[in-house]
């Protein structure tokens, strides 16, 4: 046996570290990299981040997504220059944001193209969809944002969960059903946050890693998630398995109708959505079904009201959150976040109640059709709200 | 076992709280609806929402002056051939040049002399005309004069063109007498013309021209993220130059505008002048006007004589009736003085 001093092999460890941080520093020095740069244009790129509209003003968000300092030299509304201002400054470095605020007389309801206009003549365009005053987060503003909540969100939950005492009628097969029924439901829901993470993932400048970001978000939640289920499971005394799923489920469904809550508050706000009485009724139908998913797991114990109101707060109120937020400060970043972090809650819920059963039990016919119903349940009422 | 249940639930709803926090706060931006601080006073007394079509900040005069390139006319060296004849030698050298188009914008152009347009060169008819070219850029380039000459002069063709670090002398006579263009005509054209390599070419009647403020205007436009459309639109080369500062002219005096376009990817320009009427003379050729008019619109190659008077002292606008234009940069002012007394401010 050699000698394997401890020191020895930290030297070691640490030496293509050492190595690295030198090269690193030659080719800032002199190395390569000039090789590289000389003669380059910089790389420009400039993201809006987000709009905001006031009586008379245009403002934008903007971020230097690219690898260099870029500089908004002018700033061209429907092609025609205007003047405006930017704060802090006309110059930012990597990453750094800015406010562009153009003094523009909008009209109601119309699509504004803006450009900005870089040093080198790079033009970004931006577009507004539709221009409508932004709301500010007033008494008013609030209440409007939280009643949509409501609707959509706390209000459907809890006409799920008024199917409790009737399904616990129904027997222990048709709790198996049940389940698997909750299986689908979920299933869908995951796709769905998914599709939506993704769709905000794309939207985002490539530096910020949107993909990325949704999936550390998914499996954090996933494995945090994991792990209050078996720390609850091993308690001594033993918290009934039913009951921490139903809450888990709550809880991942919470977190899924927060990303829907920003989703439908701030295509609201951007115009991209005309909230009928017909999209309203859709979600209602839609979201209901998530109460069937939520007190699935504790059919066969049975459940205080109390408890059940509980849980359909934490699914359903999210909702509200998320209209808030996605109305007032919508910002890609935390959408995009949340919607991994809902994701993650939601596959982790579904593990653990498949993990419950033998693969042969869930294919099992009657199984698997309850499994293929909830999704096409979620599937059809989907369709009412194909616009969120 | 009920007590711990509680306690998950509480871990959950402060945990919410404690994300709902951290969320709000991350996401939490100032009243976007700010009111504009800086007003003026209209009609009656009306408070303007400062509204502006127009650039922000100024250019660096250091890399080109609009204003003196506006009235600056190069007649070149002058000596007498020995039969009598004027003889006129100029040097003009292409370089690649980094120019400001807007406040703030930079295009990196090719010029003659370092500036666009090149610089104005004027003569008169029957001079003899000898142009010592030298290509400094980085790739072959030419001169190609509108006018009569011989072929070995036309710098069009491939064997014309000036290799770079290369010299040529163009030689021939200055006819016929109007305003005409000189410009680049290597390939590709669009691009040789578009980087900046064109000039006012000016031939003066043997009869001079009535005395008056001259001056010249380039409409140009500059595709600036090459997609084969113009982002900015000027007159002598910097968007809404002449808007920021205004043109200084006086009630009844003659003006005398040497108009051209060249500016490319669009069909057509326009030149209009409010409150005022002008003689337009198509290239200057012709000693009658052929309109009495106040918007002309020329081709991609066409210029001519705009001779105007301005009957009431005040502000101006001049703009291209293309309204697409001159909210990219092509409008301007006159600020006509009095001949005697205040000025009309309205």
């Amino acid at each position: 046996m050699k000698d394997r001093n401890p020191l020895t092999t930290l030297a070691l460890g640490l030496l293509p570290l050492v190595l690295l941080g030198l090269m690193i520093g030659l080719i800032l020095r002199q190395g390569p990299a000039k090789l590289f740069t000389e003669d380059i244009p910089p790389v420009e790129d400039i993201h809006v981040l987000q709009h905001l509209l006031g009586e008379d003003v245009i403002h934008l968000d903007i971020v230097n997504s690219g690898a260099d300092p870029t500089t908004v030299a002018q700033v061209m509304v429907r092609g025609a220059f205007w003047q405006h201002t930017v704060t802090p400054d006309r110059t930012l470095n990597p990453l750094q944001t800015a406010r562009v605020t153009i003094h523009y007389p909008w009209v109601d309801g119309e699509p504004y193209q803006i450009v900005l206009y870089t040093r080198s003549g790079l033009t970004f365009e931006y577009e507004i969809e539709v221009a409508l005053t932004t709301p500010l987060p007033d008494a008013k503003a609030l209440l409007r944002f939280g009643m949509l909540g409501v609707y959509v969100g706390v209000i459907p939950v809890a006409l799920g969960i008024c199917w409790f005492p009737f399904l616990r009628r129904i027997g222990t097969g048709g709790l198996s059903f049940f389940l698997n029924l909750t299986v689908g439901l979920l299933v869908f829901l995951v796709v769905d946050t998914v599709e939506e993470g993704l769709k905000v993932a794309v939207e985002l400048p490539e530096v910020y890693n949107g993909v990325g970001l949704f999936l550390l978000g998914l499996a954090g939640t996933y494995l945090i998630l994991m792990g209050v289920n078996s720390w609850a499971r091993a308690r001594p005394s033993g918290i009934d398995a039913g009951v921490v799923i139903a809450w888990l489920t709550a809880l991942g469904i919470g977190l899924h109708n927060l990303g829907e809550g920003l989703a439908i508050g701030s295509a609201y706000v951007l115009g991209e959505l005309s909230l009928g009485a017909m999209l309203i009724l859709g979600f209602t139908l839609h979201n209901s079904t998530e109460g069937i998913a939520i007190v699935a797991p504790i059919l066969e114990k049975g459940a205080a009201v109390k408890r059940l109101i509980g849980l359909g707060l934490l699914a359903g109120s999210p909702t509200i959150l998320g209209c808030w937020i996605g109305a007032f400060t919508y910002s890609q970043i935390w959408a995009l976040l949340f919607l991994g972090i809902g994701a993650g809650a939601l596959l982790q819920v579904i593990v653990v109640i498949a993990g419950r059963k033998k693969p042969s039990e869930i294919l099992a016919p009657a199984n698997l059709a309850g499994l293929l119903i909830g999704y096409l349940i979620m599937y059809g009422t989907g369709f009412l709200v194909g616009a969120a | 076992m009920m007590k711990r249940r509680i306690h998950f639930g509480i871990w959950i709803l402060a945990g919410g709280l404690i994300l709902s926090l951290a969320l709000a706060y991350a996401t939490f931006l100032p009243d976007p609806a700010a009111p504009p601080t800086d007003t003026e006073v209209g009609l009656d007394g009306m408070l303007l929402r400062p509204y502006r079509g127009m650039t922000v900040g100024d250019v660096n005069k250091d890399l080109f002056d609009a204003d003196a390139y506006l009235t600056h006319f190069e007649t070149g060296s002058v000596s007498l051939l020995p039969d009598g004849r004027t003889l006129r030698e100029f040097v003009v050298v292409a370089v690649n040049k980094e120019i400001e188009i807007a406040p703030g914008v930079m295009f990196p152009a090719w010029t003659y002399n370092g500036q666009v347009p090149g610089p104005t060169l004027r003569a008169t008819d029957g001079d003899l005309i000898r142009i010592y070219f030298k290509n400094r850029g980085d790739r072959p380039h030419s001169m190609h004069f509108h006018g009569f000459h011989p072929a070995s002069m036309d710098g069009a063709v491939l064997k014309q063109l000036v290799p770079p670090g290369g010299d040529f002398v163009y030689e021939f006579n200055a006819d016929p007498a109007g305003v005409h263009l000189y410009h680049c005509h290597a390939t590709p054209l669009t691009q040789h013309i578009h980087n900046g390599l064109y000039g006012f070419w000016i031939v003066d009647p043997k009869e001079a021209r009535a005395p008056a403020k001259e001056m010249v205007m380039m409409l140009n436009g500059f595709d600036t993220n090459f997609d084969e459309e113009n982002e900015v639109y000027a007159v002598n080369t910097i968007a809404f130059h002449y808007a920021r500062h205004p043109i200084k002219v006086r009630q009844h005096e003659l003006l005398r505008i040497y108009l051209a376009n060249i500016t490319e990817f669009d069909f057509l320009n326009s030149f209009h002048v409010h409150a005022t009427f002008f003689d337009y003379y198509p290239t200057g050729t012709q000693p009658e006007p052929r309109d009495f008019t106040d918007t002309v619109i020329q081709g991609q190659g066409e210029r001519g004589l705009v001779e105007l008077k301005f009957p009431y002292p005040g502000r101006y606008m001049f703009h291209a009736h293309k309204t697409e234009f001159a909210e990219r940069g092509w409008m301007g002012f006159f600020d006509v003085e009095a001949a005697e007394g205040p000025a009309d401010e309205g």
